[in-house]
């Protein structure tokens, strides 16, 4: 059902790609090593903001509800990954932990609080943000102030030469993951009768529930799904980054912005947004220091201004 | 309890009839300085009602106009630079690279107008999305400006910001003292109170409301639904800008910390404790807010000594402000003031004096 570009459209797409190329081949004849570092880092982060995007994109198309605990979700998992990891010394254990933590999380959330609210838009958006001032506070006192930063596998710890750079193979490890994933969740969700039901509800939620499904052990699953991507990016992300307060903040927002440009309730425009985020996020860093984190937002009011529903959205 | 139940949110305009108890509040608002410590006139008493300013500009927006922005504390830290940047501040550091030293006659109405002219930007974004959209893209503007305004040295002055901010010398009288500072917060508080009133009266305001309540309809009967929501940005802006002039004089400084994320919530959660259907809600929530900040803390931190979480270095305010906003949304989605008019609904209906909303009408 996409409409046609119009000619205006693709001169402008045209144009802005001829822009384009003639800027990363200015980029790469100036400094390749640093352009292909800054482009393997945006494409890194990419991967993991698609990861905590896409659980939060899930819940928006399904249930109508922005979840602003999301960022919540993501940092609690984190904590709890490292604990379990420092406590059974397994790095692999700690990523289980982060996923089932936060998808138990999530399934209680949904089932305890946002059930009993459905349909209120608001009132469920400010539960969530009460939500994420108190986890955020109570984190704060149960694992305090400190910067955590994992040990993944030493086999996943050293160099990979690609490109004209040598780049951390953990990092490629995360890119990977999160395309995995996001295949994954496309077979998921266009292959399984679970996945054709969420798309279902996703068109139409009322009409689904007509039909005799159960919707709310749809949303239950959808939600187990969107939390426990978060916490298992918490600790993904927690081990290539590190974790500390405020990165609660940190993802929600970056959450926010990605699928506000790629269009609410798309894994497709989870996707784009996070490479467009992910990638001007890093170009910003190395090219453009002072400024480089207003880059993402200005990025998202340019889209708003032209496509308010996002880049591959559909008007509310 | 169909008593509460029953108003629509429509009802929020209703005739504005003078009995005791607002003679009661007025009189209390103003011998309150006379009586009360200057702590207790200054950190409880004048930043409630400025806060309640900021917050009364949410509650307009979300009441009104059903558009919830969470950018109005970055309309007011706008409104605070600009009195930093236009005035005098300690970094030497103007808009124009130079002391400009406006008098206050020139000051305050360059920086409501700065600060105006920025939520209308907002307000032209913003509208373009509906409901809970317009949270996320309020949010992601203000979160925006704060970056900028920590990343840029040239104008803002970076992470730090300024200080020494001087409040002005007007009539002979020193605005910074705690009373003239209360009854200058009370006058700033209770013109805005009435203008909003006044406004949601006004035609504009009326139709502001039926956009709110179904814009298709009035699309179709040829209101401009786009510039009625910019115009209510615009004028929810001028609110937020004088409480934003206040914030700055309070603490005579201003740095991005003023308007990070945290505080953009909390004029949000200082709304809706209150409640978001009538003016004088905000400021109820203002009251409860300031009140939690200043005392709750070693109380909240007895408590969570049961649960034997680290209490001894940090201060629990957040999981207590939290937790009452969570216990007004679930129980009460009208704020204070709503739990208060189902209290009163109650008792009427218990002593057979018959639903609160008959008597009131009457």
């Amino acid at each position: 059902m996409r409409p046609r570009l119009s000619d205006i459209t693709k001169g402008v797409i045209g144009g802005i790609a001829v822009v384009l190329a003639v800027i990363v081949i200015y980029l790469l004849v100036d400094n390749r090593k640093l352009f292909a570092n800054t482009i393997l880092n945006g494409l890194t982060l990419a991967g993991l903001y698609f990861l905590v995007a896409s659980g939060f994109t899930l819940v928006f198309g399904l249930m109508r509800q922005v979840n602003m605990a999301h960022g919540s979700l993501y940092l609690l998992g984190a904590y709890i990954g490292w604990s379990i990891a420092r406590a059974t010394d397994s790095w692999f254990l700690g990523v289980a932990a982060g996923f089932l933590s936060m998808a138990v999380a999530g399934l209680l959330l949904q089932t305890g609080i946002f059930r009993r609210m459905e349909g209120q838009d608001l009132r469920q958006t400010l539960v969530t943000i009460g939500i994420s001032i108190v986890a955020a506070d109570l984190m704060l006192a149960f694992w305090g102030g400190n910067t955590y930063q994992f040990e993944p596998p030493t086999w996943l710890a050293g160099t990979v030469s690609l490109f004209f750079v040598k780049y951390s193979a953990y990092r490629l490890v995360i890119l990977g993951v999160a395309v995995l994933i996001g295949i994954a969740l496309w077979l998921f969700l266009n292959r399984t009768p679970m996945g054709m039901m969420i798309r279902a509800g996703v068109d139409d939620r009322a009409m689904l529930a007509c039909s005799g499904v159960n919707v709310q052990r749809v949303f239950a699953v959808t939600f187990a799904i969107g939390a426990g991507l978060a916490g298992f990016a918490g600790v993904v992300g927690g081990s290539w980054l590190s974790i500390s307060p405020g990165e609660d903040t940190r993802y929600l927002l970056a959450s926010l912005v990605v699928v506000i440009v790629g269009g609410m309730g798309s894994i497709s425009g989870a996707a784009i947004g996070a490479l467009l985020i992910g990638l001007s996020e890093h170009l910003g860093l190395a090219y453009w220091p002072t400024y480089g984190v207003v880059l993402t937002f200005v990025i998202m009011v340019g889209v708003l201004a032209f496509r308010p529903q996002g880049i591959v959205g559909r008007a509310a | 309890m169909s008593v509460v139940a029953s108003p629509g949110a429509a009802s929020v305009v209703l005739p504005w009839s003078l009995r005791p108890i607002h003679l009661l509040i007025g009189l209390f608002l103003i011998v309150y300085p006379l009586v009360a410590t200057p702590f207790w006139t200054v950190q409880i008493g004048a930043q409630s009602l400025f806060m309640g300013v900021i917050a009364l500009s949410l509650m307009f927006l979300a009441g009104y106009g059903g558009m919830v922005s969470l950018s109005q504390m970055t309309v007011a830290g706008c409104a605070g630079y600009a009195i930093a940047l236009l005035g005098l501040n300690d970094k030497s550091k103007g808009l124009m690279f130079v002391h400009l030293d406006l008098p206050w006659w020139g000051l305050i109405p360059a920086a409501v107008i700065a600060a105006t002219l920025m939520a209308t930007l907002i307000g032209l974004l913003a509208v373009r999305t509906a409901g809970i959209y317009t949270i996320m893209i309020t949010l992601a503007i203000g979160v925006a400006f704060f970056y900028f305004t920590r990343q840029n040295y040239v104008i803002f002055n970076g992470f730090s910001g300024f200080a020494f901010i001087p409040v002005p010398v007007v009539l002979g009288i020193d605005w910074r003292a705690p009373l003239p500072f209360y009854y200058l917060s009370l006058g700033v508080a209770a013109i805005s109170y009435f203008a909003v009133i006044y406004v949601a009266r006004s035609t504009f305001g009326l139709s502001l409301q039926a956009i709110r309540d179904n814009p298709r309809r009035m699309n179709a009967l040829g209101f401009n639904v786009y510039l009625h929501r910019v115009a209510a940005h615009a004028f929810a802006g001028v609110i937020a800008a004088l409480g934003g002039v206040l914030l700055v004089w309070m603490n005579q400084r201003i740095s991005p910390g003023t308007i990070d994320v945290g505080p953009l919530i909390n004029i949000l959660v200082i709304a809706v404790l209150g409640g978001l259907r009538h003016p004088v809600g905000p400021f109820i929530g203002a009251i409860v807010f300031v009140l939690l900040q200043n005392f709750a803390i070693d109380l909240v931190d007895y408590l969570l000594q049961g649960f034997a979480l680290d209490v001894i270095e940090s201060k629990r305010f957040n999981t207590l402000i939290g937790t009452v906003f969570l216990l007004i949304v679930f129980f009460s989605p009208d704020g204070l003031l709503g739990l208060w008019q189902r209290f009163v609904g109650w008792a009427r209906s218990a002593g057979g004096a018959g639903g609160w909303r008959q008597n009131r009408s009457s």
